[in-house]
């Protein structure tokens, strides 16, 4: 598990944009920029540790209410700007820690803010803007839900840096009074409980796991090879339809999900009766 | 006179929280019209709890009821605290995926289906981990989907509450209920403490719990539509009032500058008083429902 | 986790009915009571308390000491105790046999 979360989000934000100041109004853990990507301009957006943040709780990658709101406004913003011309591809550069876990993130409602985020990422994919999430790091639980679950294509790095899952290995261990040891037995026997991402791409949710090498600091063709991989995932999500459908189009998803697929078709069969 | 008109109103109520989720969904459509889909005999099942040695429920904790509430057409799906604290698998989540589609596919048909979410739940199902997430991110996005034709109805009764990534489901919605016993938040007061300390957050100070949390705060805040108390009678009510109301002029969830300019206002140095943003944000600009 | 099985051949009696009664909850249990296809009752019990067959076996035996339905029961158990699952089968039967 990489050590600092959220270095590589900055790295691979700036080797994709050249850019780096977040905008004008943003707080300094959002970095939003618009640059080339094959014939598109393309909007980046990556959520970064900021130790001067406002919020105490939110100053190591975590994405909270500011984060969360800036990161809406921004996709809002292009998506109004877009309205009638090329959609443009939105990417999510991933490497978050988690959702903020404060008092003051309660008091404000951060599920709001969440939920804001999360409403403007799909607003935007059902709009017709191919919207890909690259993990580059770690992607877990609600801030994963926040920044780049609404996908309409996921890439990640086949890497040990990359994680994602539904709660970090020490939350989970502390809160399932396990070991990590234990937790990590766990996920080998039982597939989505795994924290190798690896086991993740067999679930069928992953469009690509992509070899790069030296992730933390990559040479140019890398980034290169990555940049071919996101322009091949905005032309693939061109083709396809603007829901979350691709979840279950590989074999892959088929089987593992087998039970959930079942449950979709029987209810869809009874409805139509009822 | 008899000793029926003796007994108080309040005594005499059904208590909603006391009612399975079954039961719940039930008593908010109209007699008659409710069918089960996918009913817990099929016994279509986790398979990932067993070989977890984790005692899995027929209807992986998730009840699918198409009735009508008002004479609307409705779907309603109710998440059931009792088992694994109602959160979220495979079989559950794609339940819900599910029933958001249909409602959608059936709205753009011409038939308007509301849906209307009892949300009794932890977030994510830790023995189902990846599953249980890819799972709230779909409904997520059915949701979102639904929301562009009917309304979404969450209910939050308590006594689990709505935590976890299914917090973001209720903060999509179109109308949010709670009564004054149901929480809704994004991390429960445990985990705070547990990942910022004990400074942060006194997980065992539940009146701290309920002032941040807690519906009376939630709905004076402005976070949520109404405060209802536990009386099955007026909770199907409430419900039955936002069918039939339709969908907003604007949702929440959409209002970004306004919870942008809000957030910014916050005096951050210290921890939030929750009666002062009670009245902040709840008697601030206030965007009408369609009542 | 383990899997039980009773068959009780004596439980003839026609019954036209489903019941569902229970949440698998920790300490609890869920049924599913409803006709059986063969003209008797069969039990099957998946329970995540493993070594507790015998104790099984008596609480089925003495429910249907009483009971004759030819009904096919499904239990999901979680840890109840032997007098909530006698309860949990006399509230399914009486949903039946209304």
């Amino acid at each position: 598990m990489s050590a600092q979360v959220g270095l590589r989000g900055r790295a691979w934000f700036q080797a994709l944009t050249a850019k780096d100041p977040p905008l004008d109004g943003d707080p300094g853990s959002v970095l939003t920029a618009d640059a080339i990507l094959g014939t598109d301009k393309a909007r980046f957006l990556c959520v970064v540790p900021n130790p001067q943040g406002r919020f105490p709780c939110v100053r190591r990658g975590e994405v909270g209410l500011e984060e969360a709101y800036a990161l809406a406004r921004r996709i809002c913003e292009a998506v109004e700007q877009d309205e009638s011309r090329n959609k443009r591809p939105i990417v999510a550069i991933v490497d978050v820690k988690s959702q903020g876990y404060g008092r003051r993130e309660e008091t404000a409602a951060i599920f709001l803010a969440a939920a804001a985020a999360a409403d403007a990422y799909a607003t935007a994919r059902m709009k017709g803007h191919p919207v890909i999430s690259l993990v580059v790091g770690q992607a877990i639980s609600g801030g994963f839900l926040t920044h780049g679950y609404q996908a309409s294509r996921i890439l990640a790095f086949d890497d040990s840096g990359v994680v994602i899952h539904a709660m970090h290995k020490e939350a989970a261990a502390r809160i399932t009074l396990r070991s990590v040891a234990d937790l990590e037995r766990l996920g080998h026997e039982i597939l989505p409980m795994s924290y190798d991402i690896r086991d993740y791409a067999k679930l069928g949710l992953l469009h690509k796991l992509l070899h790069v090498e030296n992730p933390d600091n990559p040479a140019a063709p890398t980034v290169g090879q990555v940049r071919d991989a996101l322009i091949e995932a905005v032309a693939d999500a061109r083709a396809g339809a603007t829901d979350l459908g691709n979840h279950f189009k590989s074999e892959d998803a088929r089987k593992i999900r087998l039970a959930g697929l079942t449950a979709r078709a029987r209810i869809e069969a009874e409805w139509a009766t009822a | 006179m008899s000793a029926i008109t003796l007994v108080p109103a309040f005594v005499r109520r059904t208590s909603f929280i006391e009612l399975n989720a079954r039961a719940r969904a039930n008593e908010l459509t109209d007699p008659g019209t409710g069918r089960e889909m996918l009913g817990p005999f099929e016994r279509l099942e986790s398979p990932w709890l067993p070989e977890q040695g984790i005692a899995p429920q027929s209807d992986d904790g998730c009840v699918v009821i198409k009735g009508q509430i008002g004479g609307k057409p409705v779907v309603i799906v109710a998440l059931e605290g009792g088992f694994q604290a109602g959160s979220m698998g495979e079989v559950s989540g794609a339940k819900m995926t599910a029933a958001l589609d249909l409602a959608a596919r059936d709205s753009q048909n011409g038939k308007k289906t509301a849906a209307v979410l009892l949300l009794e739940t932890g977030g994510v199902r830790l023995q189902e981990a990846n599953l249980g997430l890819a799972a709230i991110a779909e409904v997520i996005s059915s949701l979102l989907a639904l929301r562009q034709h009917a309304p979404i109805i969450t209910v939050i009764a308590g006594t689990v509450g709505c935590f976890g990534g299914m917090s973001l489901v209720a903060g999509l919605s179109s109308y949010i209920v709670m009564t004054p016993e149901a929480r809704l938040g994004l991390n429960g007061a445990e985990v705070i403490e547990q990942e910022s300390g004990i400074e942060e957050f006194d997980s065992s100070d539940r009146a701290l719990i309920w002032a941040i949390n807690g519906g009376e705060q939630r709905v004076g805040m402005g976070v949520a539509d109404e405060l209802v108390q536990d009386d099955a009678a007026k909770i199907a009510a409430a419900v039955r009032k936002y069918v039939e109301a339709g969908l907003p002029r604007v949702h929440r969830s959409q209002q970004v500058e306004l919870y942008r300019d809000r957030i910014a206002a916050i005096d951050t140095s210290r921890q939030i008083d929750p009666l002062s943003i009670r009245k902040q944000w709840g008697t601030a600009k206030k965007v009408e429902g369609a009542k | 986790m383990e899997q039980l099985k009773f068959d009780y051949p004596s439980a003839k009696r026609r019954v036209d009915k489903k019941a569902h009664v229970g949440v698998a909850g920790s300490g609890d249990m869920e049924i599913l009571m409803q006709p059986s296809d063969t003209g008797a009752a069969h039990v099957s019990v998946q329970t995540s308390v493993n070594g507790f067959s015998q104790s099984w076996k008596a609480v089925m035996d003495r429910f249907f000491s009483r009971y004759d339905g030819a009904v096919r029961i499904h239990i999901n158990d979680a840890g109840a105790t032997p007098g909530t699952v006698l309860l949990r089968l006399q509230q399914a039967a009486e949903v039946i046999d209304q």
